[in-house]
């Protein structure tokens, strides 16, 4: 009886300790991955590039020709196609339902030049160096130069729309990028006035 | 707030508390205008659409705000002098509606994409009227915007 209680005495103790080296194991990764965000997050091109591969920019720059919606990115009900000018159909537009500010009562988005990014412009399924290439390359961007970029991304109101994305039709705020305005468009300023270079990764 | 815009051909002015509140309320029950329906309140239906300008809206998400100064057409306003407009025309030869709550919608969709698109094919049909029938009548009003399109051509 006594050995059996000195076994389970020693089979608890390690238990224990096996859990409590888990948990501390668990600490210290959770530790470094924030570590790691914290760095990652302090290079203007990787502050720039967590918010160009969010959803609220994804959903517009999609692969095909039919716009993503919501937080799960699917694609957008009824069929919605770009058209040729990337505005919808000529007798069904985005402007039929949306307006150029966020509507809370139809949980319906809005923006000033609501529309999809130019096909060429697409960032679905792309790399963020991918992307980042193919923003700033004019044949890719609309022929625009760096300083035209830096205030698309700025000052543009429908970029800055991802930072007031409203409530969604069950009144379910949208959710915005992982980086805070300000921060972004510092990021920005900083990242094209140092040249705009694209790490390799 | 006080919005005043141009309704089926009569200026009007409604009073709201909220300029964002939607068009289709101030329309139904400000201006008592029952024709244009309330189907889902999130733009997807179809059933509140009107004309803002000569354009499809869905009047479930448009600001009340944002129709001052407006040209508004609902489908009270879609006949002229008494005369069925060719969309509503076609409706009643083709005999559309069942239930008929959504066909006021559809019918203004279909009167702006004419004016667009004057002789559409079954894809630009498909394409851009894409609002929701319940008892999916949609067969027969493929069979009555054709028939639109024909009134309207020998209209002109």
């Amino acid at each position: 009886m006594r050995i059996k209680i000195i076994y389970l005495s020693i089979s608890f103790f390690i238990i224990a300790l096996t859990l409590g080296f888990a948990n501390m194991d668990d600490n210290s990764n959770k530790k470094t991955k924030e570590k790691q965000a914290e760095l990652i997050l302090d290079a203007p091109f990787d502050k720039v590039m967590a918010v160009l591969t969010h959803k609220r920019c994804i959903n517009c720059h999609p692969a095909g020709d039919t716009p993503l919606q919501g937080e799960d990115s699917h694609l957008h009900n009824f069929d919605i196609v770009r058209g040729e000018n990337d505005h919808g159909l000529s007798a069904y537009t985005c402007n039929t339902c949306h307006q150029s500010e966020n509507n809370d009562y139809s949980g319906v988005p809005g923006a000033p030049h609501w529309a999809l990014a130019p096909r060429e412009m697409v960032w679905e399924g792309k790399s963020r160096i991918e992307i980042a290439q193919q923003m700033m390359d004019p044949k890719r961007n609309g022929g625009r130069t760096h300083e035209e970029i830096m205030e698309h991304l700025t000052e543009h109101e429908l970029v800055l729309w991802a930072w007031d994305p409203g409530v969604d039709a069950e009144g379910e705020a949208r959710e915005k990028p992982p980086v805070a305005k300000d921060e972004f468009i510092k990021a920005v300023k900083e990242w094209i006035s140092d040249g705009a270079i694209i790490p390799s990764e | 707030m006080k919005v005043s815009f141009t309704i089926n051909g009569k200026l009007k002015s409604v009073e709201v508390s909220d300029g964002n509140s939607p068009l289709l309320w101030a329309i139904r029950d400000g201006l008592d205008l029952k024709g244009t329906k309330f189907g889902c309140g999130k733009a997807a239906c179809g059933a509140c659409t009107i004309h803002v300008d000569g354009k499809a809206v869905r009047s479930c998400s448009f600001p009340t705000k944002y129709a001052e100064g407006k040209e508004i057409t609902t489908i009270e306003g879609l006949s002229v002098d008494g005369r069925l407009h060719p969309v509503q025309q076609a409706w009643k030869e083709e005999v559309v509606p069942q239930c008929g709550y959504c066909q006021p919608g559809f019918m203004m969709a279909t009167a702006a994409m004419l004016k667009e698109i004057p002789n559409p094919t079954d894809d630009d049909i498909d394409n851009n009227i894409i609002n929701v029938c319940r008892c999916a009548t949609y067969y027969r009003m493929r069979k009555a915007i054709h028939k639109a399109a024909a009134l309207n051509s020998q209209n002109s």
